[in-house]
């Protein structure tokens, strides 16, 4: 007997929804068997990992502000994986995003009116739409392939940020440590009373709605999976792909740099050399878990959120080393992708094919 | 090896028994959903007969031959390859059961010899070199001249579907399957095929030849089996029939053939297309550079541009439609020059297009046919978008079915994904959205290439009832029946050259033929060979 996938004669709509739990459920049964391996008790490890953040306020809180930043980010992403175009370097577009919103407080930190944080917010906007404007660039004039240039550029600037808080940007009255001056009140987000949630999630949770609602009812939405889908066919409908290259690859950018604004305009309150827990390349996941659709994105969004806050438990009340965070993270985008094998083939037991009536010449051929 | 001599023994036993079939089918069945596409078809060839498979398109006989291969798999019955029930799992199994098949649309590396090539395809992946020994044989056998060194991107596409044929013919098989092989060849090039099959029959291979051209099964072929709706409608001798009954056959009812009236173009009418000395380089390897590219279209005047594939035609319709943009005076629609405009302005302008590829050119095989209306139909006077470009749903929908119902498209209910229909119905499909807009200019690429005579009978109609309403049309076309049915005049593409216009109604084939197989440039092929390799 031997196992072999034949491709379905169309989609199977069951699979199509089945597919994300199958991944799921899989996540949970081989983590569960890992923290068996490490010799941990696996119900209580699971327990800590996926339950627990859930079982009290402050962590919900928690789970929003950080599933907050990867929804916005997978939205964007949603649009360029639509589009066929591989955008791997959300990380640096958040990064550019922080830098750029952070100018008003860091260069400008008299400057506390009202107008303060929206010009941040905006300005986070620019840097990152600008960021992701490179790889579309290179794309469209030398056919440079995005996957690579927009990856290396994550890397750039996560040094570039590197270098401004421990060079140029460090704060004048903070002795030495590597950080820019804080952020005052106008100059950040408004939090929820007694927690670090603030209103910027709104702005997250509010975008996914309208990405749904652009990317399935309007032409400029049905422009992006036309050229993704087709691309000659594209063409002929009158849709420029270099426009759209570098919209996709510039408003993902654009969401991105919100996203990485808001959270040092929010929780974090001050430029860092680390800023991000990887949520730039989480949001990869958090994209195709949620069938690059806003709803599903927004869903899994909260689903990979969890599985940080898991990962800080389990290390916080068990000792689970916090790199199991990512590991489980890539054991989901290991079984997304397997499972949505599923969704165009099936898998078929097949008897081996000596056993077959088949005909002679095949055996001569094995044989051979 | 010692299975093998066993194997070859139970071969020769089986060929003893010479009243079995080579291939025997019983009621083989495949359904896609709701829709039958393939419902209980029997079907016999004999050793050594040429067995034609007749059908609209749509009426199964690619999913028959699917099957055949090993490409698709049967829900019921079953396949006899020489009185053995046998299962083609694969087309690795299929080979090795003696079923090679030549494909209509070529599958061939073209960067690569044609020895490479060929290579590539046998099981026992024999080197070049031997391929090249093993080659000669063939070619003396079967006069099929092909240079085994020759890259396939320099040959134009005869010389490629020889070699199609050649990459088959070295697996040795016993059924060779053709699917619509004429429909890229000269008239010259299609009978010398035809020679090489009637010899291969007399070698006792079968062979089962899927066409739609009816004279050229009459001239042709032993057998014919013709389908409809996924059934088989007709046996027949096809020596015995007239093509008027083999059509009436396929399609059921009697095809109309309308033809263009000589002169139906006043003298006086409008000017509403020029390209006036068009060069273009596509600046791909295997392009072919437009070269002065002068024509003129009138209002009510249908031109047909002749030519064999690969001698510009692409580069040509892209040029026409915008796609590929050149200077703004080269191109001019009713007298404003559009050169550089792309291709949305065009429309704008009143113009049409249809390009040769259906799938993944002129439609998203993935998407619905609504939204593949959308494709082209998004200007104000569609009535598809509202305003900040949302999509208006049920005015798309209703476009959507008022095409399928114009222009007879068929199709599973509710609003499937081009992917599914036949190429014939999505052909009619896209040349109904482009012409329900009733445009003032419309160019058309291989109109009813690959399509069946009803399909493309429908489709010349359509065309010519549009050049009668006063439109300018350009026909580029492979088919010379067709061109000469329809045009008011006839030019004929060759190297990028574009020849002066002839009158149809007092043009020759010969002429024609003449015509296409010059190179306008050169004397002799080799100083086409170094031109081509200077332009890339």
């Amino acid at each position: 007997m031997q196992l072999e996938l034949f491709k379905r004669d169309a989609p199977s709509g069951k699979m199509l929804v089945a597919a994300p739990f199958m991944a799921l459920g899989l996540t949970v049964l081989t983590s569960g068997v890992m923290f068996a391996v490490m010799g941990f008790n696996p119900v209580a490890a699971l327990y800590e990992y996926f339950i627990a953040p859930l079982t009290e306020l402050w962590s919900v809180y928690e789970l929003l502000l950080k599933a907050g930043p990867l929804i916005l980010i997978a939205l964007g992403l949603a649009v360029c994986y639509r589009a066929n175009i591989w955008n791997i370097g959300a990380e640096g577009q958040f990064t550019m995003g922080a830098i750029f919103g952070s100018i008003p407080p860091i260069l400008f930190p008299e400057w506390t009116s009202w107008t303060t944080l929206p010009t941040m917010l905006i300005l986070g906007m620019v840097g990152g739409a600008l960021y992701g404007g490179i790889p579309a660039f290179l794309k469209v004039k030398f056919r440079a392939n995005e996957i690579l240039t927009s990856l290396m550029l994550a890397y750039i600037a996560l040094l570039i940020l590197d270098y401004l808080v421990r060079g140029p940007w460090r704060d004048p009255g903070g002795f030495n440590f590597p950080e820019s001056r804080n952020f005052s009140d106008e100059q950040s987000l408004a939090t929820l009373e007694g927690s670090r949630l603030h209103f910027g999630i709104l702005i997250a949770f509010a975008a996914v709605p309208v990405m749904w609602f652009f990317m399935s009812r309007t032409l400029a939405g049905h422009a992006f999976k036309v050229v993704g889908e087709a691309p000659r066919a594209a063409r002929f409908a009158g849709f420029s792909s270099k426009t759209l290259t570098y919209a996709a690859l510039m408003f993902s950018g654009a969401l991105a740099g919100l996203a990485g604004i808001m959270e040092v305009a929010g929780p974090i309150g001050e430029l860092r050399p680390t800023i991000s827990p990887g949520y730039g390349f989480t949001a990869i996941i958090v994209a195709f878990l949620g069938r690059l659709n806003p709803w599903g994105i927004m869903f899994a969004g909260l689903l990979l959120a969890l599985s940080f806050l898991g990962g800080e438990a389990a290390q916080i009340t068990l000792g689970l080393s916090d790199k199991m965070a990512r590991v489980v993270q890539g054991m989901l985008l290991f079984f997304v992708l397997g499972c949505d094998t599923l969704v165009r083939y099936q898998i078929r037991l097949t008897p081996n094919p000596k056993a077959t009536p088949v005909a002679t010449a095949s055996e001569a051929t094995d044989a051979a | 090896m010692a299975s093998l001599h066993a194997s070859q023994i139970i071969w020769v036993t089986l060929r003893l028994g010479n009243d079995v079939p080579l291939l025997a089918i019983e009621g083989l069945t495949k359904s896609f959903g709701a829709l039958v596409a393939v419902g209980g078809v029997d079907l016999s060839i004999a050793e050594g007969s040429i067995h034609a498979l007749l059908g609209e398109n749509g009426a199964g006989k690619s999913t028959l031959v699917k099957m055949l291969y090993g490409t698709l798999q049967p829900d019921a019955g079953r396949i006899l390859i020489r009185g053995k029930p046998t299962v083609v799992a694969s087309p690795n199994e299929a080979r090795a059961q003696g079923i090679g098949m030549v494909f209509q649309h070529f599958s061939l590396f073209e960067s690569m010899s044609v020895a490479e090539n060929i290579a590539l395809a046998l099981d026992h992946k024999p080197t070049p070199d031997e391929v090249k020994a093993e080659l000669d044989d063939f070619v003396e056998r079967y006069g099929l001249s092909v240079d085994p060194d020759a890259t396939v991107g320099d040959l134009d596409v005869g010389v490629r579907q020889r070699v199609e044929i050649l990459r088959v013919l070295l697996q040795k098989p016993s059924l060779v399957i053709l699917d619509e092989p004429t429909s890229v060849l000269t008239p010259q090039e299609a009978e010398s095929l035809f020679g090489v099959l009637r010899q291969l029959a007399s070698e006792g291979k079968s062979i089962l030849y899927i066409s739609h051209k009816l004279d050229e099964v009459r001239a042709l072929c032993d057998d014919a089996t013709v389908m409809r709706h996924g059934k088989v409608v007709a046996r027949t001798d096809p020596r015995k029939e007239s093509s008027a009954s083999l059509a009436r056959a396929m399609v059921g009812s009697d095809v109309s053939e309308v033809s263009r009236k000589a002169g139906s173009v006043p003298a006086d009418a409008p000017l509403v297309f020029e390209l006036n000395q068009v060069k273009y380089d596509p600046g791909t390897l295997f392009g072919m550079s437009l070269k002065n590219i002068s024509m003129r279209v009138h209002s009510g005047e249908i031109l047909g541009i002749a030519g064999v594939a690969g001698n510009g035609q692409k580069e040509l319709f892209d040029v026409l439609s915008g796609e590929a943009l050149v200077d703004l005076d080269a191109v001019r629609m009713d007298g404003h020059p559009v050169g550089s405009h792309p291709i949305s302005r065009r429309r704008q302008r009143g113009a049409a297009f249809v390009p040769e590829e259906r799938a993944g050119h002129a439609s998203v095989p993935a998407m619905a046919l609504s939204e593949n209306a959308l494709i082209t139909r998004k200007a104000p006077e569609d009535g598809t978008l509202g305003s900040l470009g949302v999509m208006k749903f049920s005015a798309i929908q209703k476009l959507s079915s008022m095409i399928r119902d114009a222009f007879d498209v068929r199709s599973a209910k509710g609003d499937p994904a081009a992917s599914t229909l036949s190429g014939g119905n999505l052909q009619k499909f896209v040349v109904g959205r482009e012409l329900s807009r009733d445009p003032k200019i419309l160019v058309v690429n291989q109109p009813t290439w690959g399509v069946d005579a009803a399909a493309a009978s429908f489709i010349r109609g359509a065309v010519m009832e549009l050049a009668e309403k006063g439109s300018a049309v350009i026909v580029i076309s492979q088919d010379l029946d067709e061109l000469l049915q329809i045009s008011d005049k006839i030019a004929v593409l060759s190297h990028g050259h574009l020849s002066e216009p002839l009158d149809a109604a007092n043009v020759t084939l010969e002429q024609l033929g003449l015509l296409m197989g010059v190179d306008p440039t050169a004397n002799t092929s080799e100083a086409a060979v170094v031109e081509r390799s200077d332009a890339a």
